[in-house]
């Protein structure tokens, strides 16, 4: 069996797609008023903190930006093997009444986020929580559904999409792993 | 996310472990400082697991730290002290771990006054047990959480000088610190009275000040013991004054040093004795950010000895519940 990769988004598309969101996400809240971008750990973060940056480009408005780690509010710590490392939960001040949107790489099952919304209600009631995505590649097993989509992938099981950030791999590109029999 | 070492079932000392196995740990414990400082101290981490604090011996400090690590994992606890359970009537230690075992415990935190008891009953049950003191041999949380007071401040463990000052020989605490600073590339020294020095120290790779001024000259950090007076059953010391007048930590002593030395002990502290309290509360002593870091580390060896089992981790890549 050989792993076959396919570019999906090149770092081109990436930042159109990027600057996309952004503008669906001023959009849909109105402005920036009252707006907290919170990403999860680790890629939404660099995902989160591009999506802050075109806003502030656009509309000249620094948008607080947050940074989740869920890993402690996983569902499967009995299952999960070798352990994953914890990360950092940062968020920039209260977010009671706010508009948090929460930017993530990839959606899949789902599970990540309902970790996520498990974890802001640990830290206080925003007025409305929103899901940005960059890749929505399906194959749900909770009721949870983005908001903003950056692209939609129709992946088959057992392949893997790889969102890739400058800070963490070198380059940006989104690609798609198949694995393939010979 | 990245792949880490496992622990194991069980964390009896920093002997066996690995320097990575130390740095997963002390890695895993930054991040949970951050969960005590939320308005909710609490992540559901551990729900449904439940841990029982077998303390045979007197502890407040250690059993409250693991009480509240195990709490803010959202674990259940129990704990067990020897006097009023079955161990007062003569109740075997492998029975009492046996009984409640069949209770469908997963975790067992023990305190013990004999050395090696906590391996002895991690042979002996499925549970994952953490060993929070045994006799005089070791007592990994809280060299750990030494470990992480100092790299805090020094932001590096590698080429530190770190002298343990004081009752060496009846002190598990001193092992551990001896074991995770060596493996972790620091320098360490013990200084003491001759009489409170183990036989064979020198085989520990440590260097061996005899007098407190040497100690203090050397050293980026000095762990001050507690005189362990209980366990002195004959004459080691010639009285407390005369021990504080040639070992005693005071500021007099510290202001000669040639840098800042910074100041750690496990408490609880025999202020006058080992430690003067213008050191104990003075501007280079971390003895409070040790108590906070307890938590944390306790926190992350909860964590990492409670993720991963084998056969389930199968399961789930075989496609189901992995998020």
């Amino acid at each position: 069996m050989t792993e076959h990769t396919e570019t999906i988004l090149d770092a081109s598309a990436v930042e159109r797609t990027l600057r996309r969101m952004a503008g669906e996400i001023v959009e849909a809240n109105g402005g920036t008023d009252n707006l907290v971008i919170v990403g999860i750990q680790r890629r939404g973060v660099q995902l989160a903190d591009r999506i802050v940056a075109l806003i502030n480009a656009s509309d000249g408005v620094a948008v607080p930006r947050g940074a989740l780690d869920i890993t402690l509010y996983r569902d499967d710590l009995q299952t999960i093997g070798p352990r994953p490392v914890v990360g950092a939960t940062e968020l920039p001040g209260s977010i009671d009444g706010c508009n948090v949107v929460i930017v993530d790489d990839v959606l899949f099952t789902g599970r990540t986020i309902r970790a996520a919304l498990d974890e802001l209600a640990d830290f206080g009631r925003p007025a409305r929580i929103e899901l940005a995505v960059l890749i929505d590649r399906g194959g749900r097993e909770l009721p949870i559904q983005p908001d903003i989509v950056g692209k939609k992938v129709a992946v088959r099981a057992g392949d893997r999409v790889d969102v890739q950030v400058h800070e963490i791999d070198g380059q940006s590109a989104v690609v798609l792993v198949s694995k393939r029999f010979e | 996310m990245t792949a880490a070492a496992p622990l194991g079932k069980d964390l009896l000392g920093l002997e066996p472990l690995s320097g990575e196995q130390i740095s997963l740990i002390l890695d895993t414990a930054e991040p949970f400082k951050e969960i005590s400082e939320r308005a909710i101290k609490k992540v559901p981490t551990l729900r449904g697991s439940t841990v029982v604090n077998l303390f045979f011996e007197n502890s407040t400090r250690t059993r409250i730290s693991f009480e509240f690590a195990e709490k803010r994992l959202s674990a259940d606890t129990v704990n067990v002290s020897s006097s009023g359970s079955s161990v007062s009537k003569g109740e075997t230690l492998v029975d009492t771990a046996r009984n409640l075992e069949a209770m469908r415990i997963d975790m067992v935190v023990i305190r013990h006054g004999s050395s090696g008891a906590a391996k002895f009953l991690a042979g002996r049950i499925e549970s994952n047990v953490i060993n929070a003191g045994d006799g005089m041999h070791e007592h990994p949380t809280q060299g750990l959480l030494d470990l992480l007071t100092l790299r805090d401040h020094f932001k590096r463990i590698e080429g530190l000088r770190v002298c343990i000052c004081g009752d060496v020989l009846h002190s598990r605490v001193a092992r551990s610190n001896i074991w995770g600073l060596r493996k972790l590339g620091a320098e360490v020294a013990v200084c003491g009275p001759r009489s409170l020095m183990p036989n064979a120290i020198d085989e520990m790779g440590v260097t061996v000040f005899s007098r407190i001024e040497e100690a203090i000259e050397w050293a980026d950090a000095l762990n001050i013991l507690r005189l362990q007076l209980e366990r002195m059953t004959a004459g080691y010391i010639p009285s407390l004054r005369e021990y504080n007048r040639v070992f005693g930590v005071t500021r007099e002593r510290l202001e000669r040093a040639p840098r800042d030395v910074l100041i750690l002990h496990p408490g609880p502290m025999n202020r006058g004795v080992e430690i003067d309290s213008d050191v104990a509360d003075g501007p280079h002593s971390v003895i409070l950010p040790q108590v906070t870091n307890g938590v944390a580390v306790r926190m992350a060896v909860l964590y990492l000895l409670s993720g991963g089992r084998p056969e389930l981790a199968e399961s789930a890549k075989a496609g189901k519940g992995a998020p």
